[in-house]
């Protein structure tokens, strides 16, 4: 009886958890709830997914109103997926968040914490699952607003200075998306994502659907950070708490991307996005200066969070990249890249977060000896950055190939060469904490050698040792990507 | 202190017909303007107006900031709890129609139960940005002593 409700259970378990978590007020408690509320939405968004491959689109009337008068929620492989990746993320941070927490966060916030971790939790499900235009919008607020809340929970003052820049930026990207939305609305009569999908090529290519697309293309890039509209990131997630810095870096640009190939490739549609007019090259060169700018900017960091975050913003260039090849081939290496992505740096910024809790700070300097004094953080950091530059072996590689085989199948042997100079610019960056951490003498008053507590450890290494299982073996992580890709770009159907 | 008296009865013999008139824009909301917003609202101003009137630690007596912080958490409990009581009596996700025998009843206590839960998480909010901006300064002060 349960498993019809699954597409609403997985937005509603954590939603229902923040205020129980509120009502808890303990720090212990609210963390168990949190953690049960995330277990229960990894388990739920597996079944989903499974039933999604094997019985196909799944359809849910809210309020028992059906689409596309009332709130639709429509699940396909693509959502499904995303939606894996979101809870699985957060499965993995939440152990972690007990320990990491606590030199943070002030104690008697930390079931503030909780609470907005699992808003933004539910915000960003709900942005996945929902098939309405405005309910999509109503989420990406949930998502951002706990976002900004999280940020500033940081202990660095400048946090603050951080999650408002993100809030304007934020902001700025909603508004925009909300008048494409009202545009695409005034034209099509309908907020119903599926049924815009079937009036939009009915009503010819005029001005105000170009409106719309541009308004909402760059109202979400503004939320994923692509190239030029990514300075709000690095600040974001240099100053947040560690656990946070990691859910972010592994969810929030991710499900932005998400809507991004749902309203390209499934609403508008590639005719109308990539065949009228220049999308695709505008993307493509965008996509190419995110590779190569801010990683030569993460080469010249002093901090590993900020370094991190470059890289982020460089990595989310991949990704695009695959889009704007607008092919199967091409949604497949940025959906697979987003699922690899996802656990790489996700797994750096945990086993960052470790090493911060011991030496009291995230500056490459202190990382210093780092191969002496916490050698399993080290190796494991050092892991972390071989899938970021992509070496064989590691789930940073698997994309990158797919990327690369996308590239050549549309004719594009250039971007070979191109994808592999970014990698060589990874090699850099990753290069300077091996040097700190492996051919340097630890500094004066470095703490004495030892590792980060087990239970920051733990879920750490389990989300690098991912990275290089599904480096060796993509065959699930691979097939996945490529049942999403075709559902984006077969439509609703 | 002593000029204020006008002010101080004057507040006291409004602040009850204030909450009425929200009580009243509440229930009222089905059949005419109103909701559990403005209601919210309404409430949360009363208030706020007792604050201004006999001082922020009075008002924070009455309304604690513990009671307000719950109020918070239930408002959308109660609303998400309707959906749930939905899943539960065998609908979808906030189905109205199966709360009742007769859906058209059922509806009518759905949304009555959502807009209780509005009402409460929207004057618990607009409680707390008050006290949180009122006591900035106070609260402060009391952690710096």
């Amino acid at each position: 009886m349960l498993n019809q409700h699954l597409p609403i259970l997985l937005v509603v378990v954590p939603l229902l958890a923040a205020p129980v978590i509120v009502l808890l007020r303990h720090s212990l408690p609210s963390w168990l709830m949190a953690t049960v509320a995330s277990i229960a939405t990894l388990a739920i968004a597996l079944q989903l997914h499974q039933q999604v491959v094997s019985e196909g689109v799944i359809s849910y009337a809210i309020g028992n109103w059906p689409p596309p008068l009332g709130i639709e929620y429509r699940v396909d492989a693509a959502n499904a997926f995303v939606a894996v990746i979101v809870a699985l993320i957060g499965v993995f941070v939440m152990p972690y968040c007990r320990r990491g927490v606590a030199p943070e966060v002030r104690a008697e916030e930390h079931y503030l914490f909780y609470a907005m971790l699992m808003l933004c939790l539910s915000g960003l499900l709900g942005i996945l699952l929902t098939g309405d235009a405005f309910n999509l919008f109503v989420f990406l607020e949930i998502s951002s607003l706990a976002t900004y809340v999280l940020i500033a929970m940081g202990r660095d003052r400048r946090a603050l200075v951080a999650s408002y820049q993100y809030l304007l930026m934020g902001t700025v990207g909603a508004t925009l998306y909300v008048i494409g939305i009202g545009l695409l609305y005034l034209q099509t009569g309908t907020l119903n994502l599926a049924d815009m999908a079937l009036r939009l090529p009915t009503m010819g290519d005029p001005r105000a659907t170009l409106a719309a697309l541009a308004f909402i293309t760059v109202g979400i890039s503004l939320k994923i950070a692509l190239f030029p509209l990514h300075l709000w990131l690095p600040n974001a997630y240099a100053y947040s708490p560690s656990a946070v810095s990691a859910f972010l870096a592994a969810t929030a640009t991710k499900v932005s991307i998400y809507v991004l190939m749902r309203y390209f490739f499934t609403i508008f549609g590639e005719t109308v996005v990539f065949d009228a007019r220049h999308t695709g090259v505008i993307l493509l060169a965008l996509s190419l200066a995110a590779m190569f700018i801010p990683a030569v900017v993460a080469i010249f960091q002093t901090d590993v969070k900020r370094l991190l975050a470059y890289s982020s913003v460089s990595q989310i260039g991949y990704i695009t990249l695959g889009i704007s090849l607008h092919s199967v081939g091409g949604l497949t290496a940025a959906l697979a890249h987003l699922f690899n992505h996802a656990l790489t740096k996700g797994g750096m910024f945990l086993v960052l977060g470790g090493v911060v809790l011991r030496l009291g700070g995230s500056a490459l300097d202190r990382m210093a000896g780092l191969g002496r004094t916490m050698p399993i953080a080290a190796f494991a950091f050092v892991i972390g950055g071989l899938s970021l530059i992509g070496i064989p072996g590691t789930a940073g590689f698997v994309s990158k190939w797919y990327l690369v085989t996308a590239a050549m199948e549309e004719g594009q042997w250039w971007l070979a060469g191109a994808v592999m100079l970014s990698s060589m610019l990874a090699v850099i960056y990753v290069w300077r904490f091996v040097e700190m951490a492996y051919f340097r003498d630890p500094p004066e008053g470095h703490p004495p050698p030892g590792e980060a507590p087990l239970s920051l450890l733990l879920p750490a290494l389990l989300m690098i040792a991912a990275c290089v299982w599904f480096g060796l073996d993509a065959s699930w992580s691979g097939g996945m990507a490529r049942l999403a890709a075709e559902a984006l770009a077969g439509g609703w159907k | 202190m002593r000029l204020d008296v006008i002010l101080r009865v004057l507040a006291k013999l409004l602040i009850p017909f204030a909450v009425m008139f929200a009580l009243y824009v509440q229930f009222h909301g089905d059949f005419g303007p109103g909701g559990g917003f403005q209601a919210g609202v309404i409430i949360a101003a009363a208030v706020i107006f007792y604050a201004l009137i006999y001082g922020l630690p009075s008002a924070r007596q009455v309304v604690p900031d513990a009671l307000v912080e719950a109020m918070i958490a239930i408002g959308v409990l109660l609303y998400a709890g309707v959906g749930v009581a939905g899943l539960l009596l065998g609908g979808n996700y906030l189905d109205y129609f199966v709360l009742a025998h007769d859906p058209v009843h059922g509806q009518h206590r759905g949304i009555f139960w959502v807009e209780v839960g509005v009402a409460i998480t929207v004057s618990a909010v607009m409680l707390k940005i008050f006290y949180v901006f009122a006591g900035r300064r106070r609260d402060a002060g009391e952690e710096a002593s």
